[in-house]
């Protein structure tokens, strides 16, 4: 089951094409990672999906049907571009944003009594908005995306801007959501983040959809067979056989290098042929990063 | 529909709750009744005693002079050169000096004085020889006292348009206050909350929650939201201030009034009676012309107030309405407030003019350029009302109100259609092309 399923969408601003016949399938429940290069057309696909603009052609479905004003109060939008109401108070502002997406306000005021408590920022409520760093503005501004807990919450650099302490915070209230079976899409250039808690990926550059599907399966996609060794001592590889990347010097006399099998041979069979050669103390396989995976998907899209 | 309510209720409580709104509220009504309260005070004057002394040489007015609170007379025997070399050593205010043939000759009276005097008493001096010399010269053609007593009469008449130019004068006078004053009130609420519509919207924009609201209202509840909440701040504003203003100047008026002298207390009273409540802030000060002021508060008192106040709400609010969807429309097209300044004359420069016309239209009320802007809905909420209390045909004043509302229905149609892609564009410096596009986006 899909909680969104893109189709064909196509979106052109003024003279410029934002998104062209883009298809994209989310299933429910995982953590989305929609990645590409700035300009991409990122955006411009999350606002159709939070229904801020349209598709000029195209449709997108919300768990099986399309896109209505129904769905609104479903999904939990934090922009990349975070700002709230300056001279506002944060509970009166929190009261106001969830009510706006549907909440009652009693039923607001206890859901914010339960995430003020548990992000501990119950002095919070009566500050005016101003008064309160960077930092802790986005925590109130992440606490509006989920309060009214939405199916699909969709974060747009949701780590942007927070240290360490509060980026953990953040990522653990992700992986909480998907395990309530919410479905969360986050979209960001941190690639990090991107291998740590996403399930399921998308590329889009320059319009058009790249790369699609569980990011493992796209790791096997990308997969070079290139097997990594750090050894001591002299290889004599034979040319015909194995390609030796240049060598890099590590401290202690080991050295570091990466193999490139040809199909037919299997890894056991370099060990095989190394271990009279040389001191391995480390092997294993090249599993190609989202950073690497998605540097050589955007430079391999040709010029439109 | 919900989220409309939601947005008027934030955007009307958080003016609302501002210490602003609140100084400004009380402030109003203060510096109002202060005026008044001032004007009451300086034209009662100190009440020190003015001693006047009085040679009359035709000895047609011995105790023809009434002493009052402030004025006291002493009648001299000694001839007028030797009373004027006396004067300055005898302390009085004044010297009067009516020479013996002031029948004949009314104009050689004279007042002395080591300052200017005040008008108060030029015009007692010379109220009480005129009535004076009348009274001799009518007794002299046989006229008794008795018989000009019947003849007067209180006349009071109706002030129609059609009247003879005695009347059509007077109550134009109140119609000329009171168009000014309404057209002077929408001119400024159209100026101070519209541009707190655009500042709004900018501000949304600047900090960014604007995308967070869009993707739970759209585009055109946040805008009317944001228009019709401002416009309650505005009449919530507009009815504490009449209400303030009404109740601390019948206070004022009752803690001045011991203060007063009574001839000056009675015409207050007078003034009182026929204010209506609702004209009180047209603020009539109680100075030292007597019979005019009562006269034009009687004129007041006789235009259609029910119909005025209608339609002042009616044009205050449409007028309101029309230009905050251009104001709005300007605060989306910008990225911050100094831009706006471009946008901003065009968009003023119809509201600038009805009220330099409006300076026309009051000396000439039923003239083409009254009609044609009464009509013209970027005009017609100050240049009507600068009409209508000098009567405006029903057809006429249907017509604008339609117009009107069309109008605004335009505007707040073209607003939302720039207002929508506004929200979300930075960085594009505006020009009038783009926005023309902007209307055409899907």
């Amino acid at each position: 089951m899909n909680i969104i399923e893109v189709q064909n969408v196509t979106k052109e601003y003024a003279n410029h094409r934002a998104l062209d016949d883009v298809s994209i399938d989310i299933p429910k429940g995982c953590i989305f990672g929609l990645l590409g290069p700035n300009g991409a057309g990122k955006t411009s696909l999350i606002r159709i999906i939070n229904q801020i603009t349209g598709p000029d052609s195209g449709q997108i479905l919300f768990d099986g049907k399309p896109l209505n004003a129904s769905h609104i109060s479903r999904i939990g939008y934090l922009p990349e571009e975070r700002g709230l109401y300056k001279k506002m108070k944060v509970g009166e502002q929190l009261l106001y944003l969830a009510q706006l997406k549907g909440l009652s306000k009693n039923e607001a005021m206890d859901k914010l009594k339960i995430w003020f408590v548990k992000f501990d920022i119950k002095t919070w409520w009566d500050k005016t908005v101003s008064d309160l760093s960077k930092g802790m503005q986005q925590k109130v501004q992440f606490v509006s995306t989920v309060l009214h807990e939405p199916d699909l919450i969709i974060l747009d650099e949701p780590f942007s801007g927070f240290d360490p302490i509060n980026a953990n915070l953040i990522r653990d209230e992700i992986l909480e959501l998907k395990q309530k079976g919410s479905t969360v899409i986050f979209s960001t250039h941190r690639m990090e983040t991107v291998e740590e808690l996403c399930d399921n990926i998308a590329l889009i550059h320059k319009a058009k959809k790249v790369l699609d599907g569980p990011k493992r399966l796209i790791k096997e996609q990308f997969k070079t067979n290139t097997f990594f060794v750090e050894y001591r001592g002299n290889l004599v590889v034979n040319e015909s056989r194995y390609e030796l990347e240049p060598l890099k010097e590590l401290e202690n006399g080991f050295r570091r290098t990466n193999i490139h099998l040809p199909a037919g041979i299997s890894p056991n069979q370099l060990l095989a042929d190394m271990i009279n050669q040389v001191e391995i103390r480390s092997f294993g396989e090249n599993i190609p990063s989202m950073s690497d995976i998605f540097m050589r998907a955007v430079n391999e899209v040709p010029e439109a | 529909m919900r989220n409309i309510l939601l947005v008027i209720q934030r955007e009307y409580l958080v003016r609302v709750k501002k210490k602003s709104f609140l100084i400004m509220t009380i402030l109003g009504p203060l510096l109002f009744v202060a005026f008044y309260a001032a004007v009451i005070w300086i034209a009662v004057g100190s009440v020190d005693l003015k001693t006047v002394q009085v040679v009359d040489e035709s000895n047609l007015f011995k105790n023809e002079f009434k002493d009052t609170e402030s004025l006291k007379f002493s009648y001299l025997s000694s001839p007028i050169d030797s009373a004027k070399r006396q004067f300055e050593k005898s302390g009085a205010n004044a010297l009067v000096y009516i020479p013996g043939d002031v029948i004949k000759q009314p104009k050689n009276v004279k007042i002395y004085a080591a300052k200017n005097v005040s008008m108060e008493l030029k015009s007692g001096i010379e109220d009480v020889i005129e009535k004076q010399i009348e009274e001799i010269k009518l007794s002299e053609a046989g006229i008794t006292h008795k018989i000009l007593e019947d003849s007067r009469v209180n006349v009071k008449s109706e002030t129609i348009s059609l009247s003879e130019e005695g009347e059509k004068t007077s109550s134009s006078g109140a119609a000329t206050v009171i168009g000014g004053i309404c057209a002077f009130l929408i001119y400024m609420s159209v100026f101070i909350y519209g541009t707190q519509v655009m500042r709004g919207i900018t501000e949304e924009k600047t900090n960014r929650i604007v995308e967070v609201i869009i993707s739970s209202v759209k585009p055109y509840q946040l805008m009317m939201g944001k228009i019709i909440g401002v416009a309650l701040v505005g009449l919530t504003q507009f009815v504490l201030w009449i209400f303030l203003t009404v109740s601390l100047t019948s206070v004022a008026t009752t803690v001045l009034s011991d203060k007063m002298p009574k001839s000056q207390q009675a015409m207050v009273d007078d003034v009182e009676k026929q204010m209506p409540g609702g004209m009180a802030k047209s603020g009539m000060p109680g100075g030292n012309v007597q019979n005019p002021v009562s006269e034009v508060l009687g004129a007041v008192n006789s235009l259609n107030i029910p119909l005025i106040l209608g339609c002042f709400l009616f044009y205050y609010l449409g007028g309101y309405l029309l230009y905050s969807a251009l104001f709005g429309a300007v605060g989306a097209a910008v990225d911050n407030d100094a831009d706006t300044q471009q946008f901003m004359l065009p968009i003023t420069l119809p509201i600038i003019f009805s009220f330099v016309f409006a300076q026309f239209v009051l000396r000439d009320p039923d003239g083409s350029l009254a009609f044609w802007t009464s009509i013209i809905p970027f005009t017609s909420p100050i240049i009507m009302m600068v009409r209508i209390p000098f009567g405006v045909p029903v057809w006429e004043l249907v017509l604008s109100m339609v117009l009107l509302v069309l109008g605004f229905m335009g505007t707040i149609w073209l607003a939302a259609r720039i207002y929508r892609v506004g929200i979300l564009m930075y960085g594009k410096k505006v020009s009038y092309k783009e926005l023309a596009k902007w209307i055409f986006y899907k």
